[in-house]
């Protein structure tokens, strides 16, 4: 009997098909898109108070006008978050690996570890940015590195972002399987080598997406830091100029300079995550 | 006549209150290769990580080269260095390149320079049929690979003995021949070995001497045509009966 295999134009009709069905899902998503999105403008700039609003918050002239210092101090918050994110890497990971360790006689440093991750965790970084930078000056230290707020400001988000990245770090080395560490022992390491070039390298990579998720937190709260009087800070002078002329489009200015960092740390979040799930 | 190269004289191991191993002896020649067989729960990975000090032994005195090493006296990581270990997971490091989960243990462990490491390395992954595959992650590699790169990480650094832990059991069925070759290349080179293993046939082959444990006792120890075709001890005669059954089904 004459096999009957699959007819050859089978495929071609196939590919074609799916290309259809992948033209048509393009258009509804790009129609449904321009519905959706013209709808919410729509819906707010027939809103009676847009008008206002436009001239208060979408000010092309007051734009053009603060763009440049508020950008200046933009740059000073990206220079801190460079700063502060280095020293947050290299803390969390040693409290880390500090409470990793089952020596009986590091047991105070563990238990400093502990608190420290405890405590920190558990105020709000608002809180400990008032409490350093307003505490710390009240004590009347020489001046230098102590009176200076930006130096505060920068060891107060450390210190509340060192303890939250501990924890990472932590949860990374618990992901590390046990026959990881057996088997770095069985090739002839110390345990400390079997941390350092097994465990570490593995822990840190699972745990990448969290840290990056991190850094945009932090990159956000360097914003906090105007509170205690960092004022050349982007968000302090943003909204220094709206006072001044009752126009708040420095501060959208302000938040679209935010908006260009952290939305493509975002973006490069997501394809991160999903090129381990692969 | 030189000592044995593993003495295991006695040794209790108990996992809370869970005895696991309940005193065994048992001696390994030079040159000499051990299979040990018995039931899942026996305590055959739990003897082999009390040899390569992963494992801390309750009682009894393990000998390496005649000299005591669960003496808590004694350098674990120096023991370490003299023993291969091979993981029935196979326990690859996935952060590293195929190469350097061999090399890693030799510039770490034994002194050598990277150059040394990496050439010796090179012969290693050749000799077990991974010429070229040296620059790849391990994960792009099929198990019966993986596992010849885990023989060979053990073997790299020239170890007094290999002790393998079921070194088959994770494979599919069509890649259990190449590793067991590796195994057997072992074998033919003279290498001391102790060989946790289900594979029957394979025992018979390479073993000098078959083990049978059983609840945490070595029950009968003999050469294989004894052990696995005359055995005398009735839970080694109900162990391998059950494996002939649970074969014919
Ligand atoms: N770290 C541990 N903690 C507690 N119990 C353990 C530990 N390791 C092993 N055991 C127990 O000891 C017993 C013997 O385990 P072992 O892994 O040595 O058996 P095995 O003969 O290798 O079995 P298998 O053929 O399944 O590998 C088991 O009951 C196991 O649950
Ligand atoms: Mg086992």
């Amino acid at each position: 009997m004459e096999a009957t295999g699959p007819r050859p134009d089978r495929r071609a009709e196939r590919a074609a098909a799916k290309r259809r069905r992948d033209r048509r899902g393009l258009a509804v998503a790009a129609v449904s898109t321009v519905v959706v999105i013209g709808g919410l403008i729509a819906l707010i700039v027939t809103s009676p108070g847009w008008p206002d609003v436009r001239d208060t918050f979408f000010n092309a002239t007051v734009f053009k006008e603060s763009f440049p210092d508020v950008a200046e101090g933009f740059w000073l918050d990206i220079r801190i978050f460079i700063v502060v994110e280095l020293v947050v890497l290299v803390l969390g990971l040693v409290v880390a690996l500090v409470r990793a360790t089952t020596l009986p006689a590091l047991f105070p440093l563990r238990l400093l570890a502990v608190l420290y991750a405890d405590i920190f965790r558990g105020i709000p970084v608002v809180l400990l940015v008032y409490l350093v930078g307003f505490g710390i000056p009240a004590l009347d230290p020489p001046q230098g590195l102590l009176t200076n707020e930006i130096f505060l400001g920068g060891t107060a988000l450390t210190l509340s972002y060192g303890a939250y990245v501990s924890e990472v770090y932590r949860a990374g080395l618990r992901s590390v399987h046990p026959g990881q560490r057996e088997a770095a022992l069985a090739v002839g390491l110390t345990e400390q080598q079997t941390m350092r070039h097994v465990v570490v390298p593995q822990a840190i990579r699972n745990v990448g997406p969290p840290l990056l998720n991190d850094f945009i937190s932090l990159q956000k709260d360097v914003a906090l830091i105007s509170i205690i009087g960092v004022s050349a800070e982007a968000f302090r002078i943003a909204q220094i100029q709206s006072s001044t002329d009752f126009n708040y489009t420095p501060l959208l200015c302000a938040a679209l300079l935010y908006l260009a960092v952290t939305v493509p740390l975002a973006r490069m979040l997501d394809r991160w995550d999903r090129g381990r799930v692969r | 006549m030189s000592p044995p190269v593993i003495d295991i004289q006695g040794i209790t191991k108990a996992f809370g209150d869970r005895e696991v191993l309940k005193g065994i002896d048992l001696a390994i020649a030079e040159h000499q290769a051990v299979a040990l067989i018995g039931a899942s729960g026996s305590g055959k990975s739990t003897l082999l990580r009390c040899i390569d000090l992963l494992v801390d032994i309750d009682d009894g005195d393990i000998l390496l080269d005649g000299e005591v090493i669960t003496d808590p006296s004694v350098s674990p990581v120096a023991v370490r260095r003299k023993l291969g270990f091979v993981f029935q997971a196979y326990n690859l490091f996935p952060h590293l390149n195929v190469l350097d989960n061999v090399t890693l243990g030799l510039r770490k462990g034994t002194g050598m320079s990277a150059a040394e490491a990496e050439e010796s390395a090179l012969k290693m992954l050749a000799r077990f049929g991974l010429e070229g595959r040296e620059k790849e992650s391990s994960s792009n590699l099929s198990g019966g690979q993986q596992q010849r790169v885990a023989i060979a990480r053990a073997f790299a650094a020239r170890p007094r003995a290999m002790l393998l832990d079921e070194v088959t059991s994770a494979l599919d069925p069509e890649l259990v021949g190449e590793v067991l070759r590796a195994v057997r290349d072992l074998k033919d080179e003279g290498v001391t070995m102790l060989i946790a293993t289900h594979e029957m046939s394979f025992a018979r082959e390479v073993a000098d001497t078959v083990g049978f444990l059983h609840e945490g006792r070595l029950v009968e120890v003999g050469p294989p045509e004894q052990v696995l075709e005359d055995p005398q001890d009735p839970n080694t005669q109900r162990f391998l009966r059950r494996l002939l059954e649970a074969r014919r089904v």
